[in-house]
């Protein structure tokens, strides 16, 4: 059973401008994204908002495979920050798994 | 199996804290671009490479020997690793490239000063003092190292009496229009690309060039800054005809080199399926980043011929 933790996402933000939250899981991030990235970013955003850190931690990969092209986030109907999003996520990782 | 995510970036942050750049090279090497050019030091307008174009030999380099690593039994000491590199720079007894790399990538940034200086730009140069951006490192989300160094460029500059910075490579001018200022208080730099520059100059081509050529707009000049317009009136004015991909201007596909460092393989995908795009437009290809132009020459290898904007540029501008 996955466990909660509601300050999470508190941790990962980085600035104003993390906005997870705006996703409305439509999918043309998923459906454009030229790496063919299938979690990153609705997936992993969905999990920082619902506290799910350990599934966080799971896509280590997923999170450092993101180009930044911004290309999603050129045509996200719901303006979300996705590569500001992703930058922040990759500081979580950098300090939490990886000690930097 | 690439190398652990962690200790490379580790090593790389490690290293734009103690060294100044995430990859350390030669002094030699960041300032062999100027040599005969005969340009002042600092003053109120520079040119900046950021290093871009001169890592890239030792970048080339590097990623083959973390191949070799990655493959050998070493691999699993990367943790070690990292802590010898915060007392010896391990990354320079990694990366030897060879004279002919060098020159490839010297070439660039002396195109840039020679366009510059033939479109009557007066314009210093910081030598030594040119630094690495740290991109890499605000891409990895080393954010606390990042400020640090940022801090450190910005006090550089102002020490030279830099009011407006020239830039070359799309990374190093994002960084410096629009990510320093929100890492540094009073930030009061102008900054533009040189491809701005001379656009708004109306240079007159000294000769025309003539053919298709497929353009590669790099993702952060299209999507972060915006840099559309200028490059393809600077080589349309030339007589050249610039074929369109199917993913071009803001719709742009990215080379795959932001990834290089940490999974050079899924890196090369990326680079294949961009090159399959611009084959399909045109035999010849134009650049305007030092990480899509090693990219995308690589993944082509030989299938077809990429060129750096200002090769372009310098052959019909010049006297």
């Amino acid at each position: 059973m996955a466990v909660a933790r509601p300050t999470f996402i508190d941790e990962v933000r980085q600035s104003e401008q993390f906005n997870a939250a705006a996703c409305m899981n439509c999918g043309v991030c998923t459906a454009i994204c030229p790496m063919g990235l299938e979690h990153l970013p609705r997936e992993i955003f969905r999990y920082v908002v619902l506290g799910m850190e350990e599934e966080v931690l799971k896509e280590q990969e997923t999170v450092f495979s993101c180009l930044l092209c911004k290309l999603c986030e050129e045509n996200c109907p719901a303006g979300v920050h996705i590569t500001e999003n992703v930058r922040s996520l990759r500081h979580y990782f950098d300090r939490k798994a990886f000690r930097i | 199996m690439p190398l652990p995510t962690g200790d490379t970036i580790g090593i790389l942050a490690d290293n734009l804290r103690l060294r100044r750049s995430v990859l350390p090279i030669p002094t030699e090497s960041a300032i062999r671009w100027t040599r005969g050019l005969d340009l002042p030091r600092g003053g109120e307008r520079v040119l900046y490479t950021g290093l871009m174009y001169q890592l890239i030999p030792y970048i080339e380099e590097l990623v083959k020997a973390e191949s070799r690593l990655a493959e050998s039994w070493l691999s699993g000491f990367t943790g070690i690793g990292r802590q010898v590199n915060k007392l010896v720079n391990v990354s320079g007894f990694m990366a030897h490239p060879t004279r002919e790399q060098l020159e490839t990538y010297d070439r660039i940034p002396r195109n840039v000063a020679l366009l510059l200086k033939r479109a009557g730009v007066e314009f210093g140069a910081l030598y030594e003092d040119d630094l690495y951006s740290g991109a890499l490192a605000y891409d990895l989300g080393a954010d606390e190292t990042l400020r640090e160094h940022a801090q450190k460029v910005y006090t550089t500059l102002k020490k030279h009496g830099v009011k407006e910075v020239v830039t070359i490579d799309p990374h190093t001018t994002n960084m410096l229009r629009s990510v320093y200022p929100t890492l540094i208080d009073g930030y009061d730099l102008a900054v533009r690309n040189y491809l701005e520059v001379l656009s708004e100059l109306e240079m007159v081509p000294s000769r025309q060039l003539e053919g298709d050529v497929a353009i590669h707009d790099s993702c952060v000049f299209a999507r972060y800054e915006g840099v559309l317009r200028e490059p393809r009136q600077l080589l349309e004015g030339l007589g050249l005809t610039l074929q369109e991909p199917l993913h071009a201007g803001t719709m742009t596909w990215c080379c795959g080199g932001p990834v290089e460092s940490l999974f050079p393989e899924k890196a090369a995908e990326q680079a294949e399926r961009r090159v399959t795009e611009l084959q399909a437009v045109a035999e010849r290809g134009v650049t305007m980043c030092p990480l899509c132009y090693v990219n995308l020459q690589k993944a082509a290898n030989g299938r077809m011929r990429f060129d750096d904007i200002s090769d372009y540029l310098i052959r019909g501008y010049e006297p």
